[in-house]
């Protein structure tokens, strides 16, 4: 009912969800090892930034692009063609289809 | 050979359209080459209507012999050829409203000036 | 005959009528009031969806089941169009009538504040009418008839805010690829027509001989369901379209995008499905070009989705990628056609088609409510938003999951029987996959970190929870994918295996029509 064949091994959820709720028991312990003198309403909330002044919120908050800006810069050559391709044009979509057909005629009609 | 000249026409017709499309620059022209697509693709599908000696399926004016209905032409492509040719009429009418669209926002039918939508 | 006997039995026809009569009475119903015809609209879904559910259960009991339109009379040559429905074709159908459901219920709140809504909805259910005759026919015209009908009210409906020109340009490219591939779809119908003087798909199958023409056809065919399923380097128009559409028309589109793949399946397994299994055409060939391009498809897909800043951009790529992973199923299926595992493969390319409709539809609709919440969809300018909208977090969350093929979610499931049957035809290829998943899983922990986490901005300190009838869109999906996730080996058997096993046995789908007659 619950795991799947896959012809050469097999699939069962219920196991993962065993793991999960473990993961969860560990978590609940480990956190509620943690300090007891933790209230909301004190400045104990505040970020500690290696006790430089916090910046305004619009400047704190790290925005998508600037997330794996690295694995952009180390592909940047596979990334100048890329971006060439998906040129917005669209006289260059059905290029595409065009090219796609032929090779796709030429693999079946020649083999 | 004389048979084959419509198809040539399709294949010609066809290629035109395709170069029309890929090699035009105004949004119109890509509209019309599209046109002239459906235009090939309807004659051929009338072109495979054509039976040699066929009787057409016009009750009223039967020759004597014809038994009814397996004398007559199936007019299956001409049906096929209308509900195609009803399409191309929505779909370019459809083309076109959205190409006076983009003529408004864009002020320019130039397709290679047409692309904020990129990468 | 009892009366539920009679409703399966004309419910083929019933399916496409409902929707299709539904549509024209909205601009009606709609004078009566804007609350009325939501409701309508949600009625008549739920009535499709219904009668879908209904033929789904015959049709998994009792197998193939067909529709004649026209002449009951099977002796004389009169024209007739006939709907065949088997596993494949009613599995399709329950994704795409679930789908436009939830659109309807999304659209409720979603759509409330634009106005011109009328023709929204009549447009709406025109593409579901439109999907469905897709998934249902029996007959090759026909098919090119209802991708017409989707192609064009799904154009409409992308281009619906035409006072953004971006909107307009992604519906001008979308029609005119899509003008385009149908134009060359009907080129190849009436290349068969002109060689087999038949349209119904089980007579042509059982007749074609592939000669030089059919093998013109077979290419115009794939290429041309290709382009409008998205595959690399023909999906250009799929971030386009995909982005600007409202989110709600978006998640039908991911259905009518796979009853495009739906085609794919079709031609390849049942038109074509005799030529490759005598071996005249060599189906390795076909299914090592289809690998490819998968392959290209999933890592272009992931590699383009990483670098994106529009939130529905990114999301449209990953799409791309995900649809990948169907060509993959679909590939190895062809490549290895008759031993164990490429049937493998196929069950897990049919099963990922409901699971990627499920998770790209729900990440669709959470981009949406983003959208409406805070009218932005640049990643760039959002940020913290978790702190107002904890429910559109937490759907994002299992969507985000499910996507990127985390266990136990879905999405694995699919994933692990494609995997699996990929590594037996060549390592290096699982391999691909199981990388881009993982890159698919980094796109959308940036999306989530950048979206949801981080510290509350001024700007966003108003923001509210969506309304409740998006909530409930998402939360129905949300409840679904899990379900799935937890009780896989179910659907598996009871939806996926029967579905799968229809595209092999090409047999049963043409003797069945050559059982009541033929043409």
């Amino acid at each position: 009912m619950f795991s799947i064949d896959t012809g050469s091994g097999f699939w069962n959820p219920i196991l993962w969800v065993l793991v999960i709720i473990i993961a969860f028991l560990m978590m609940y312990i480990l956190r509620s090892l943690g300090r007891k003198d933790y209230r909301k309403t004190t400045e104990q909330i505040k970020p500690f930034l290696s006790g430089n002044p916090e910046l305004e919120k619009d400047k704190m908050h790290v925005r998508g692009s600037n997330l794996y800006w690295g694995f952009r810069e180390s592909l940047k050559g596979f990334y100048n063609v890329l971006l060439k391709l998906h040129s917005g044009n669209t006289s260059d979509y059905i290029l595409w289809f065009v090219v796609i057909m032929a090779i796709f005629f030429i693999i079946i009609g020649v083999i | 050979m004389i048979f084959n000249i419509p198809f040539i026409a399709v294949a010609a017709l066809i290629i035109i359209g395709l170069y029309a499309v890929i090699f035009r620059k105004n949004l119109i022209k890509t509209v019309i080459g599209i046109t002239i697509i459906e235009s090939g693709v309807n004659l051929f599908l009338i072109t495979l209507g054509y039976r040699e000696g066929g009787v057409p399926p016009i009750y009223t004016n039967l020759p004597e012999d014809v038994s009814i209905p397996r004398g007559m032409v199936l007019p299956v492509p001409q049906a096929l050829t209308l509900t195609s040719i009803v399409i191309g009429v929505a779909v370019l009418a459809l083309m076109l409203s959205l190409v006076i669209h983009i003529y408004r926002v864009y002020g320019t039918l130039d397709v290679r000036r047409i692309r904020r939508l990129r990468e | 005959m009892t009366s539920i006997e009679y409703i399966i039995d004309h419910s083929p026809a019933l399916i496409i009528a409902i929707p299709l009569l539904g549509a024209f009475l909205t601009p009606l119903v709609s004078r009566l009031g804007s609350r009325i015809r939501n409701v309508f609209v949600i009625i008549v879904a739920m009535l499709t969806a219904f009668l879908v559910f209904l033929l789904a259960s015959d049709v998994f009991s009792d197998g193939i089941r067909t529709y004649i339109f026209g002449s009951q009379d099977l002796t004389t040559p009169v024209v007739r169009i006939l709907f065949e429905v088997d596993g494949i074709s009613i599995f399709m159908a329950i994704i795409s009538v679930l789908l436009s459901l939830l659109a309807a219920i999304y659209s409720w709140s979603f759509m409330k504040k634009y106005d011109g809504l009328d023709k929204y909805y009549t447009l709406l259910l025109l593409m579901t009418a439109g999907m469905l005759g897709m998934e249902l026919t029996g007959d090759m015209f026909n098919f090119f008839v209802f991708l017409e009908i989707t192609s064009i009210s799904s154009c409409a409906l992308i281009a619906f805010w035409t006072h953004k020109g971006e909107a307009v340009e992604a519906g001008f490219k979308y029609i005119v690829v899509s003008a385009v591939g149908a134009l060359f779809v009907l080129f190849a119908v009436a290349l068969l027509y002109g060689q087999y003087n038949a349209l119904n798909i089980a007579t042509l199958a059982n007749t074609i001989q592939y000669s030089f023409l059919d093998k013109i056809a077979f290419v115009l065919l794939i290429t041309a369901l290709g382009m409008k399923a998205g595959l690399v380097p023909m999906h250009m128009w799929l971030p386009d379209s995909y982005s600007q559409a409202p989110s709600s028309v978006t998640l039908i589109l991911v259905g009518a995008t796979q009853a495009s793949l739906y085609g794919v399946f079709r031609m390849c397994f049942t038109l074509y499905g005799g030529v490759f299994a005598d071996g005249i055409l060599s189906s390795m060939t076909v299914g090592w070009f289809i690998v490819v391009l998968a392959l290209v498809t999933i890592l272009i897909g992931v590699t383009m989705a990483i670098i994106q800043t529009d939130f529905k951009r990114l999301i449209a790529y990953a799409a791309v990628a995900e649809l990948g992973y169907m060509f993959l199923g679909i590939g190895v299926g062809l490549t290895a056609m008759g031993t164990s595992y490429g049937k493998t493969a196929l069950d897990g390319g049919v099963f990922h088609i409901l699971n990627d409709a499920l998770d790209v539809g729900l990440l669709f609709l959470v981009a949406g409510s983003i959208y409406y919440a805070t009218k932005e969809r640049d990643l760039d300018r959002m940020g913290g938003l978790a702190r107002n909208m904890r429910y559109t977090s937490m759907f994002f969350i299992i969507g985000l999951l499910a996507v990127a093929g985390m266990p136990p979610m879905n999405g694995f499931a699919s994933k692990l029987l494609i995997y699996e049957s990929t590594y037996q035809l060549s390592p290096i290829l699982s391999i691909i996959a199981i990388l881009s998943s993982i890159l698919l899983l980094a796109v959308f922990v940036k999306v989530f970190h950048s979206v949801f986490m981080g510290p509350e901005l001024p700007r966003f300190r108003d923001v509210q929870e969506v309304p409740r009838s998006m909530l409930l869109a998402m939360g129905i999906i949300a409840l679904i994918i899990i379900v799935i996730g937890l009780i896989p080996g179910i659907v598996v058997e009871n939806i996926v295996q029967p579905a799968a096993n229809s595209l092999v046995n090409h047999l049963d789908y043409i003797s069945h029509v050559i059982s009541i007659g033929g043409v």
